[in-house]
C-alpha cells in the first residue's frame, strides 16, 4: 500500500519516462494534450466515493497499487498463447499487448476499399493530421481523472476510419491482453473510430488478461459516429480475479444516426464501464444494451450517462445483472435531456438477480431534465431465480443444476437477444454459457440441498 | 404391490397442518379422482406427490414403485415416472417451449440409459402430439406458458404429458376455466395415455370431466382428509347434494 503523495509520485516518474519516449511527442498539440491531462489528473487524484458518480465504487485498490507501464518492457506472446481467445468466424482481428499493438498476432483480413483499420500509435506518426481533429476532442478530462489519466499515458489502441457511404460487414475485431509479468501493470489503449457520413460498421473490445498477477487497464474509445451511421460497439470484459479495468466509450452521434453499444461484463475484480453517448444531431437512436455476472468479490460498475442534446432522439438502456457469491454490481443511469432536446424518448431499464445474501446491487437512476416536452422513464427490479419456475423445469426432470442454468441463461438471453446474430453473438453466448454455468454448478442448492425456493415471487418496482 | 401407497400422510405449510393423515393406493390401469372443495389440500397432496420441497411433510410415508417417493428430488420423481400437471402452470419467459419439453425429455431418457433426441428426431414425435391436442406449432416457439391463454396453459400441460409418457399422472385441477371444446380434447388427450401399465390421479372441483375420463375410484378430500371413497357413482352424488352434506357427515364421524 502506498500513500497518496507516493501515488502521485509513481504516476510522476511514469509519465516524465513515457512522455520523452511516446509516439507523437514531437508533436506540439499532442504534447500539450497529454501534459494538460496529466496535470489534471494531478490536480483531482483519483475519485473517492465522496464523489457522487464514484458513490458505489471504491477504486482505493486502484489508488495504493504501484502499477507501471510496461512500454518499455515490451512482453512478446505467441499465438497458442492466445489461441484459446481468438473468436472463430472473424477475419479482421487486431490484438494489443498491454496496450501496446501487436502486429504479428494480428490479422487484417480483407475490407471494403477505402476502410482504415490500424494502430493509433502507428497513426500519430504517419498520419497525425487525421488525428489531430478528433483525438481528445470529444472526452472531458475534467468530468473524470481515469479519462485525464488515459489521455496523458494514451498512445496506442486502435484506429478505424470507415469512408461515406460505406459498408463493413465484417466485424472489426480488438483483443486487449494484459500481462502482469513480475510487476504490477497498467495500460491506458486510446482508440479512436471515425465513421464517416452513411456508414456502417461493427467494432468489437474483448478484453482478456494472460497468468495472474496485478493488472490495471484503464481504456478510453471515441466513437465517432457521422450523419446517417449505423453502428454497433461491443465491449467484453473477461479478465482474470486480479484484474482492475476502467473503460470509457464516448460515442458522438451525428443526425439520424443509428449507434448500439452492448457491454458484457463477465471478469475483472473492479470493473468500471463508462458509455457516454451525446446525441448531438436531430434524430439519433442508441441502443445502450448491457449484460454483468458477477461471482466471488467481483464489483461491477455500469455507469452510463446519456445526452440528448438535440430534438427528436432515442435512447434505450437495457441492462440485466447476475450477482452471486459477495460480487457487487452497480447500475448507475444518468440522462441529461439538454434544453432544445424536444421530443426526446429515452428509457432505462435495469433488472437484476440476486442469487447469494451477500451479492449486492445499487441502481440509481438520475434523470436531468431541462427541455419541457419530452419522455422519460425508467426502472429497475431485483429479484431472485423464481422458485415456482425451478421447481416447474425439475418437475419435468430436469435437475436442479440443469434448471437454474437454463433459468440464468433465459434472463441473460434478453440481453444476447439484442445483438445480430453472427460470429460475435456466438462468441459472447459461448462466453456467458461457460459463465453462467459455472454459476448453476456452485450455486447454494446445488450441492447442499438447502432451498432458496419461494424467495423470488415479489419483484420490487423502484421506480 | 400398488404403483403409488400413500399412507398416514401428514403435511404442513407454516406449521398450520393442511394435510391430517392421507391413505391411498394406486394400481398400475387405474384412474382416480379426488374432488374436494377449495382449500380442502388437493393441491397440496398434488406438490407433495411432484417432490414440491416447499412442503413438509410430519408424518406418513409414500411409496411409489416400490421406493420411498418422499426420499426423491422433483427430478428423480419426474425421471421415474410421475408427472403432475399444474394448477397454476408457470410461465418461464427466455426459454421456448419446444427447447424445455425437449430438454425435459432428454433428462429423462438419459436417467433411463437411452440416447438424447436431437431436434430433428424430436420434431416429429411433437408433431403428432400437438395435433392430438389440436395445438399451434407456433406456440412451440414461444416462451414456456408466456401469454398462453388458460385453455392454452392446461393443453401444454396435457401435451407435456403425453410426450413425456409418465407411468403416474396427476391432473391438478386441469378442467379448470376451460370452455366444453377445450375440455374435450384435453380428455381425449388423458384418455388416448390411459393403458394397463399407467395411473392416473384427476383432481377435480367439478364432475363434468369425468364424464369424459371416467374414474374407477373417486375420494373425496375434506379439510385434509378423505372422508369418502367409492366408484364413479359418488362424483354425481356430490354433484347432486354439493359438499355440504358431506362436510356434515364428516363431522359426525370424526368429532374434532
Ligand atoms: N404455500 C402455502 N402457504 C400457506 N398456505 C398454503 C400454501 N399452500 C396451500 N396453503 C393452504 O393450504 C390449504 C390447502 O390448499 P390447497 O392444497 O391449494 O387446496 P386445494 O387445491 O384443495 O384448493 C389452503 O387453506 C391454503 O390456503
Ligand atoms: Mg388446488
Amino acid at each position: 500500500m502506498i500513500t497518496a503523495t507516493q501515488q502521485l509520485e509513481s504516476y510522476l516518474e511514469n509519465f516524465s519516462e513515457f512522455e520523452k519516449l511516446a509516439a507523437g511527442h514531437a508533436l506540439p498539440w499532442l504534447r500539450n494534450l497529454r501534459q494538460d491531462a496529466f496535470a489534471r489528473f494531478c490536480e483531482v487524484g483519483f475519485p473517492t466515493t465522496h464523489d457522487e458518480d464514484w458513490r458505489f465504487t471504491n477504486v482505493s485498490a486502484i489508488a495504493q497499487t504501484a502499477f507501471r507501464l510496461t512500454c518499455n518492457r515490451p512482453v512478446r506472446l505467441s499465438q497458442q498463447e492466445l489461441d484459446p481467445y481468438r473468436v472463430p468466424g472473424v477475419n479482421c482481428q487486431l490484438v494489443f499487448v498491454n496496450g501496446n499493438f501487436a502486429r504479428e498476432l494480428s490479422l487484417l483480413g480483407k475490407l471494403p476499399d477505402g476502410v482504415k483499420v490500424s494502430n493509433l500509435g502507428g497513426e500519430i506518426s504517419s498520419n497525425p493530421e487525421a488525428i489531430e481533429p478528433h483525438l481528445g476532442r470529444y472526452l472531458d478530462i475534467r468530468r473524470d481523472a481515469f479519462c485525464a489519466l488515459n489521455t496523458a499515458f494514451g498512445e496506442d489502441g486502435a484506429y478505424v476510419h470507415i469512408p461515406r457511404g460505406t459498408l463493413v460487414e465484417e466485424p472489426i475485431y480488438l483483443l486487449f491482453v494484459s500481462t502482469a509479468n513480475d510487476a504490477p501493470s497498467m495500460s491506458h489503449p486510446r482508440n479512436l473510430i471515425v465513421a464517416e457520413e452513411d456508414s456502417q460498421a461493427t467494432i468489437v473490445e474483448d478484453y482478456v488478461s494472460l497468468d495472474g498477477g496485478a493488472v490495471f487497464c484503464n481504456t478510453v474509445t471515441e466513437l465517432v459516429a457521422g450523419d446517417h451511421t449505423v453502428l454497433s460497439h461491443y465491449m467484453i470484459e473477461r479478465e482474470h480475479e486480479e484484474a482492475f479495468n476502467i473503460s470509457t466509450l464516448r460515442i458522438q452521434q451525428g443526425r439520424s444516426a443509428n449507434v448500439v453499444s452492448h457491454s458484457v461484463l463477465l471478469g475483472g475484480a473492479l470493473v468500471r464501464n463508462n458509455v457516454h453517448p451525446v446525441l448531438a444531431g436531430e434524430g439519433g437512436e442508441c441502443l445502450i444494451n448491457g449484460l454483468f455476472i458477477g461471482n466471488g468479490h467481483q464489483h461491477l460498475d455500469n455507469y452510463m450517462l446519456v445526452e440528448h442534446a438535440s430534438p427528436r432522439c432515442g435512447s434505450r438502456q437495457f441492462y440485466n445483472g447476475i450477482l452471486d457469491g459477495h460480487a457487487h454490481g452497480v447500475f448507475h443511469g444518468r440522462i441529461i435531456v439538454h434544453k432544445d432536446a424536444q421530443k426526446t424518448d429515452a428509457k432505462q431499464t435495469n433488472r437484476n438477480l440476486l442469487l447469494s445474501d451477500d451479492a449486492q446491487i445499487d441502481t440509481k437512476p438520475q434523470l436531468e431534465i431541462y427541455a419541457d416536452d419530452v419522455k422519460c422513464t425508467h426502472g429497475a427490479t431485483i429479484g431472485q431465480i423464481e422458485g415456482d419456475a425451478l421447481f416447474y423445469l425439475r418437475s419435468r426432470g430436469i435437475d436442479e443444476v440443469s434448471a437454474r442454468k437454463l433459468l440464468l441463461f433465459a434472463f441473460a438471453s434478453e440481453c444476447l437477444d439484442r445483438m445480430k446474430q453472427g460470429p460475435v453473438r456466438r462468441h459472447v453466448e459461448e462466453l456467458i454459457n461457460r459463465c453462467l454455468f459455472q454459476m448453476a454448478n456452485s450455486a447454494p442448492g446445488a450441492s447442499t440441498g438447502i432451498r432458496r425456493d419461494d424467495t423470488g415471487r415479489n419483484w420490487e418496482e423502484i421506480g | 404391490m400398488s404403483l403409488l401407497e400413500i399412507k398416514n400422510l401428514h403435511v404442513k405449510v407454516d406449521n398450520h397442518e393442511i394435510l391430517k393423515g392421507i391413505d391411498l393406493k394406486v394400481n398400475a390401469g387405474e384412474v382416480h379422482s379426488i374432488m374436494g372443495p377449495n382449500g380442502s389440500g388437493k393441491s397440496t397432496l398434488a406438490q407433495v406427490l411432484a417432490r414440491r420441497e416447499t412442503y413438509a411433510v410430519s408424518a406418513g410415508e409414500v411409496s411409489y414403485n416400490g421406493r420411498d417417493l418422499l426420499a426423491m428430488k422433483p427430478e428423480e420423481a419426474a425421471c421415474e415416472g410421475i408427472f403432475m400437471a399444474f394448477q397454476y402452470p408457470v410461465e418461464i419467459p427466455g426459454i421456448s417451449n419446444a427447447y424445455f419439453l425437449r430438454s425435459a425429455l432428454n433428462a429423462i431418457r438419459k436417467y433411463r440409459g437411452l440416447d438424447e433426441i436431437d431436434a430433428i428426431d424430436f420434431l416429429p414425435l411433437f408433431r403428432e402430439k400437438l395435433k392430438l391436442l389440436d395445438m399451434d406449432e407456433k406456440l412451440m416457439n414461444r416462451s414456456v406458458n408466456e401469454g398462453f391463454s388458460g385453455g392454452e396453459k392446461k393443453r401444454n400441460e396435457i401435451l407435456q404429458m403425453a410426450v413425456l409418457e409418465p407411468k403416474l399422472s396427476i391432473l391438478d385441477e386441469t378442467d379448470s376455466g376451460l370452455d366444453i371444446d377445450a375440455l374435450r380434447i384435453v380428455a381425449q388427450g388423458v384418455d388416448a395415455m390411459r393403458n394397463p401399465e399407467r395411473a392416473i390421479i384427476v383432481v377435480t372441483h367439478y364432475q363434468r370431466l369425468l364424464n369424459y375420463i371416467v374414474p374407477d375410484f373417486v375420494h373425496v378430500l375434506l379439510d385434509g382428509r378423505i372422508v369418502r371413497s367409492g366408484g364413479p357413482e359418488l362424483a354425481l352424488e356430490l354433484e347432486e347434494k354439493g359438499y355440504g352434506s358431506m362436510e356434515a357427515e364428516a363431522r359426525h364421524a370424526t368429532p374434532a
